[in-house]
């Protein structure tokens, strides 16, 4: 089974359930999603689009107004969804790790950096507290941290925006996970720390193998870094394929709109095209559509 | 490589009068002039030293029965304490306990605390503590209890507020997703971010507690009238105001400084403390 994909979601919907005669709300409406080992893959769309909803499903943090209707989540294997939570708790952290997207508050503010990065290998792999210092440090150095030793004993709020991403990037690789969901790692950054924080991300990925659910609005970061794509609009994968594939021949009317509407060095930014409305509105009624006909299958 | 933190003024101030009224009543024994309870008719109602005719052997003065009213503060400074730290302590216990469920928890279990928190502030604070003296009988234990079954829903409040707004951060979602239970989210991860605002909670009610302790004394319904307690003898130089107002004074004095020292000590405590507020 070395094919099997590391991440396989099917049919997933998500949403908030009825409440006092109010009808459910879909926030998803039917992913499907697979990721194979090693593979970056991509999910784009614009905020409210649903493409952090999938990473926190993953991850089993959705908030608690939210709850998973049907579909399944195969992860490593494993029934994810139906895992009981005790066995979940052992993959989260060590199989499967976050990137977070603020890194101004990812981190706890009252504890040293070398202690929140320690903290995650003694929870997985037992290590004693001075082992895992080092190891700690190692880790900060992997992420080009320089004077990783010093910084062990800092507290994140003397740490810069960047800085503070390359650690949450050394604890989410801590105990070498299949799969990273990174989701929107850059978007607090400003852009020449960006380029450094991607190029690194890719690196590591290379090196460790991991897979990564990477997910962005912004389609100008994918085509370096990403293997393939999925672009989702009001909780609905409309296009999916490889980089090359979607970069060079989209089939879907939003993803053209999308690259219309993304900045390149190469095209002066008069030249940028907001996305119609008759697009985005042919994708809501579709959504509409697709609610009225789920609900009227469900109500029974 | 933990630094020392620096004490800024207001802490070193706070400080100061927490160490002394410790040191005081530990040591009011070896400190006091005299036995507190020990009558002098002869030297009744002498004013303090400082005055035209006072005695140096009373330096604040003696009550209409000659007893010393330095020894008498001194002694007095030992309920103030007890009430203050057992009050405190178990008030902030409780409070601080729901809190954090309640603001961690959020839904059913915070709603529940929360109107519970609501009917209990909607009970006049002093009536209720006499009540519950009343019920439970005079002395140190019920006074300490009261204060506790009063004032913990000042500690609930304020850290359920806090524990929700820092639950909303990513790094308890962090916590999570590095495969914490919720459990040690909530007392590793929250409650040391919660605590300098406890601290501050803490000393403020160590202030509440020794004016409760004063007001239950005033009323005769904290300890027997032979120990000698800050508001008892305000009570007992409220009657004699005209003739001798330093039997007023000078409880009233005791009480304030205490008051205003214990303030200082936690706003200071927690402007020393905080990782991002010092320097």
């Amino acid at each position: 089974m070395a094919d099997a994909p590391i991440l396989n979601i099917e049919r997933l919907h998500v949403g908030v359930p009825a409440r006092r005669g109010a009808a459910p709300r879909l926030l998803l409406r039917g992913i499907d999603l697979s990721i194979a080992a090693g593979e970056v893959h991509a999910l784009v769309g614009e905020s409210g689009a649903g493409k952090s909803m999938v990473g926190r499903t993953v991850l089993g943090i959705l908030p608690i107004s939210v709850r998973v209707f049907e579909g399944s989540v195969r992860l490593l294997g494993h029934d994810w969804l139906g895992l009981p939570e005790k066995s979940r708790r052992k993959h989260l952290g060590s199989d499967v790790a976050l990137i977070p997207q603020d890194p101004q508050t990812a981190l706890n503010p009252s504890y040293t950096i070398g202690r929140q990065t320690a903290d995650v290998l003694q929870l997985h792999l037992g290590l004693k507290a001075a082992v895992a210092r080092e190891r700690a440090a190692e880790l900060l150095a992997a992420v080009q941290i320089r004077h990783p030793k010093q910084v062990l004993d800092q507290y994140p709020h003397e740490l810069s925006g960047g800085m503070r991403q390359r650690v949450l990037i050394a604890i989410a690789f801590a105990c070498r996970p299949k799969l990273i969901v990174a989701d929107e790692p850059t978007t607090a950054l400003d852009v020449t720390v960006q380029r450094e924080i991607l190029r690194l991300l890719r690196a590591l990925q290379r090196d460790e193998g991991a897979a990564v659910l990477f997910i962005t609005h912004n389609l100008g970061l994918v085509a370096k870094l990403c293997d393939r794509v999925s672009v989702i609009h009001s909780g609905r994968i409309v296009e999916r394929g490889t980089v090359q594939e979607i970069f060079e021949a989209p089939r879907c009317d939003y993803t053209r709109a999308l690259f219309a509407a993304t900045p390149r060095h190469d095209r002066p930014a008069a030249a940028l095209q907001p996305i119609a409305a008759a697009v985005t509105d042919s994708l809501l009624a579709r959504a509409q559509a697709y609610d009225a006909q789920w609900q009227a299958v469900h109500r029974g | 490589m933990r630094r020392s933190p620096n004490l800024t003024a207001r802490a070193w101030f706070g400080l100061a009068v927490f160490v002394t009224l410790l040191l005081v009543a530990l040591g009011a024994r070896g400190l006091a002039p005299h036995d507190p309870l020990e009558q002098d008719l002869l030297a009744a109602s002498l004013p303090p030293a400082w005055a035209v005719d006072g005695d140096r052997s009373h330096p604040f003065g003696t009550d209409t029965l000659g007893r010393d009213i330095l020894s008498r503060l001194i002694y007095g400074a030992r309920p103030a304490l007890i009430v203050a730290l057992a009050g405190a302590s178990l008030a902030g216990l409780a409070g601080t306990l729901l809190g954090l469920l309640a603001g961690f928890h959020g839904g059913f279990v915070d709603a529940l605390i929360s109107r519970a928190v609501d009917v209990w502030m909607s009970f006049p604070a002093v009536l209720l503590a006499i009540v519950i003296v009343a019920v439970m009988g005079t002395g140190l234990t019920s006074v300490v209890l009261a204060i506790a079954i009063i004032d913990w829903t000042r500690f609930c409040r304020v850290i359920r507020a806090e524990t929700q707004a820092q639950a909303r951060l990513d790094y308890v979602m962090s916590a999570r997703v590095i495969g914490l239970t919720p459990a040690r989210t909530l007392l590793r991860e929250v409650l040391p971010n919660v605590a300098p605002l406890l601290l501050t909670l803490f000393t403020l009610e160590m202030g509440i507690a020794v004016v409760v302790e004063a007001i239950l004394s005033f009323v005769g319904l904290s300890l027997s009238s032979d120990t000698p307690t800050w508001g008892g003898l305000i009570q007992e130089g409220r009657l004699y105001v005209h003739q001798t107002p330093w039997l007023l004074g000078l409880p009233i004095a005791a009480i304030v400084i205490t008051v205003l020292g214990l303030n200082a000590l936690g706003d200071g405590l927690r402007e020393s403390l905080d990782p991002v507020l010092r320097k």
